[in-house]
């Protein structure tokens, strides 16, 4: 089986996962995310003087990223345990289908439809920005690099999602996956409190702040609101963290699922 | 030399259960068969037997404990073998989001069908299972029977060399099951391998080759059809017309176990070494002979037989322990009274 065969069988695998989303009415997450932002953003107007822009980018940006979190547990938990379920798995590895092909196609499956879902309620954040702002300025771009941070956690949630799903039940999967968001959004913290303890105590908390995805650094959305740039270095070490992240939990997600018997 | 379509090398499965997960339990034991190209093969048992076992395991969808499998002469493991293999699992599922049409372009994709040719073959697989006009719609919306079609159709949309049904007949109506039956005929003609599990005897006996029974994960039997069915009971079966609602005495002299059809047909089975005397006693009494056949063992009687032993077995081992435990009962009595037994 060579590379090209592959990489198309992931591609068919990714596009069905995208497909099934998006026909099971996954994006009308939008509609509820459209409203919600055309409201916040009319109200933003009526009562915040200056400020606008702030609010919006805050609420807008911070809105995106708790939407995709929770479609991405949801539907990440599910993605190989729903299909070793209803059985549907069995037609597709009786194929010549490698199992990690499988879960890798799933994952792209699923990432692609957040970021086609964070495409749209970017499109939304923009025009509440307009509404409020009656114009775009060039901090605005500063708006695009935390939506794509955005994405990079999702990448990692998603990730996370499937590791937990290929080993445990779906609803501990989601406990897990949610927990590891939440410790993750507090992984400067954690590492700060690393480094003011010593001893043993020290030791266990470094390790658990570098084991936990750093949620923390892919969070810009405070500094982007207030008009700051972001570093291009900042970028670079983010997506590269990320990736490597996501990697090592889908790789660990892969050699469980290879030795899984489908009863 | 012809390479055989299947060569099970002592294939065997067993499931660690309790809550420690500690505790083994054998869904299979050491199996060991060989299916030749262009059989169809029946894999008969009753459920939980281990028929789907065994097919998961020829699958890769779960691990065999011990022993493996060749598959048209290549390991059960080589993905090259899944390009040549079609399977309908049990009382399929699949993507209900889907139309027939994708469905099956999907499978197509995923076997590698290059996209020229997928579509007509698509379409093609579609008109030979009876769903052209119903190929646009979500898989949601299909009944039972019209998803056994689709499972059909996506195990052989590749043209694979050799097919796996699980129950194929499973839930279907009479007229599913005719369709069933046409369309493994068809595979027959076409050389296709067919392995098929069932717990339906009419359907083995009229399609298959050969079959094997299975029950509590042991092979209990092998065989050709035609040869385990061949065997006569060393009776036969006279049916003629009387010439009124009796039976000639004669005849019931002779150990004829007789009843009526309709109307004056009768229906004789006597024994094989009283065939002429028999219908020596129909031509004395100008009575008219239909027909004269000998009785058969049926599929059916073959596959009971091959069950019994397990069934005697567990009955003797009930009744050792029960004499065990009685026996253990009375020494212990006895020691307690100070005698010895």
């Amino acid at each position: 089986m060579n590379s090209n065969v592959t990489g198309a069988r992931i591609g068919y695998i990714a596009f069905n996962t995208f497909r099934e989303a998006v026909r099971d009415r996954v994006l009308y997450n939008l509609i509820a995310f459209a409203l919600l932002l055309s409201g916040a953003a009319i109200l933003v107007g009526e009562i915040s003087i200056d400020i606008e822009r702030l609010v919006v980018v805050n609420l807008g940006l911070t809105a995106v990223s708790l939407f995709g979190v929770v479609i991405a547990i949801f539907i990440g938990i599910g993605l190989v345990s729903k299909e070793i379920d209803k059985r549907t798995l069995y037609t597709v590895l009786s194929r010549p289908v490698r199992r990690w092909e499988f879960v890798v196609g799933k994952f792209f499956g699923l990432t692609g439809t957040l970021v086609v879902n964070t495409f749209f309620m970017a499109l939304g954040v923009f025009l509440a920005l307009v509404y409020v702002a009656h114009k775009f300025e060039p901090m605005d771009v500063w708006v695009l690099a935390a939506l794509y941070f955005i994405v990079l956690q999702f990448f990692i949630v998603c990730a996370l999602a499937l590791f937990f799903s290929s080993f445990s039940t779906p609803l501990m999967s989601a406990i897990f996956t949610f927990a590891l968001f939440v410790i993750g959004n507090l992984s400067e913290d954690l590492r700060g409190f690393a480094r003011v303890t010593s001893g043993l105590g020290g030791a266990v908390a470094t390790a658990i702040a570098y084991m936990v995805p750093n949620f923390s650094a892919l969070n810009v959305i405070s500094q982007v609101a207030h008009g700051d740039p972001v570093p291009g270095r900042l970028i670079l070490y983010n997506t590269a963290y990320a990736l490597l992240y996501s990697a090592m939990a889908i790789s660990g997600a892969v050699l469980i699922f290879q030795r899984r018997n489908l009863k | 030399m012809a390479i055989a379509a299947i060569e099970i090398l002592d294939l065997e499965k067993s499931y660690l259960v309790g809550f420690w997960r500690k505790r083994p339990k054998l869904a299979l034991r050491p199996l060991r068969l060989t299916i030749e190209e262009g059989e169809v093969f029946g894999f008969l048992g009753p459920n939980g037997a281990g028929k789907t076992t065994t097919l998961k395991l020829l699958m890769g969808l779960v691990f065999p404990t011990a022993g493996t499998a060749r598959i048209l002469g290549m390991d059960m493991d080589d993905p090259r073998v899944k390009a040549q293999i079609g399977f309908l699992p049990e009382q399929p599922y699949f993507y209900d989001h889907l139309t027939a049409r994708e469905l099956l372009n999907y499978y197509g994709q995923l076997s590698g069908i290059p996209s020229k040719e997928r579509s007509a073959r698509v379409e093609q697989m579609l008109a030979r299972v009876g769903l052209s006009d119903s190929a646009g719609i979500q898989l949601r919306k299909f009944s039972k029977g019209m998803l056994q079609r689709v499972g059909l159709a996506q195990a052989i949309l590749h043209d694979p060399k050799l097919v796996f049904l699980d129950e194929p007949m499973s839930g279907l109506d009479p007229m599913g099951r005719r369709e069933v039956r046409d369309l493994i005929q068809q595979l027959r003609q076409e050389g296709k391998t067919v392995f098929f599990s069932t717990h339906i005897l009419s359907d083995a006996e009229s399609l298959c080759d050969r079959v094997a029974v299975i029950h509590q994960g042991e092979l209990r039997g092998v065989g050709k059809v035609a040869e385990l069915t061949s065997g006569t009971q060393g009776k036969v079966e006279i049916v003629f017309y009387a010439n009124a609602q009796q039976v000639p005495t004669a005849l019931t002299a002779l150990g004829a176990e007789s009843r009526f059809g309709g109307g004056n047909m009768v229906n004789s089975v006597l024994p094989e070494a009283q065939q002429d005397a028999a219908l020596d006693v129909l031509r004395r009494e100008h009575m008219k002979l239909i027909s004269l056949t000998p009785v058969r063992r049926s599929l059916e009687e073959y596959y009971i037989q091959q069950l019994r032993p397990a069934e005697n077995e567990e009955i003797r081992n009930q009744e050792s322990h029960k004499q065990e435990n009685q026996k253990n009962e009375l020494r212990e009595e006895a020691s307690r009274k100070g005698v010895g037994v």
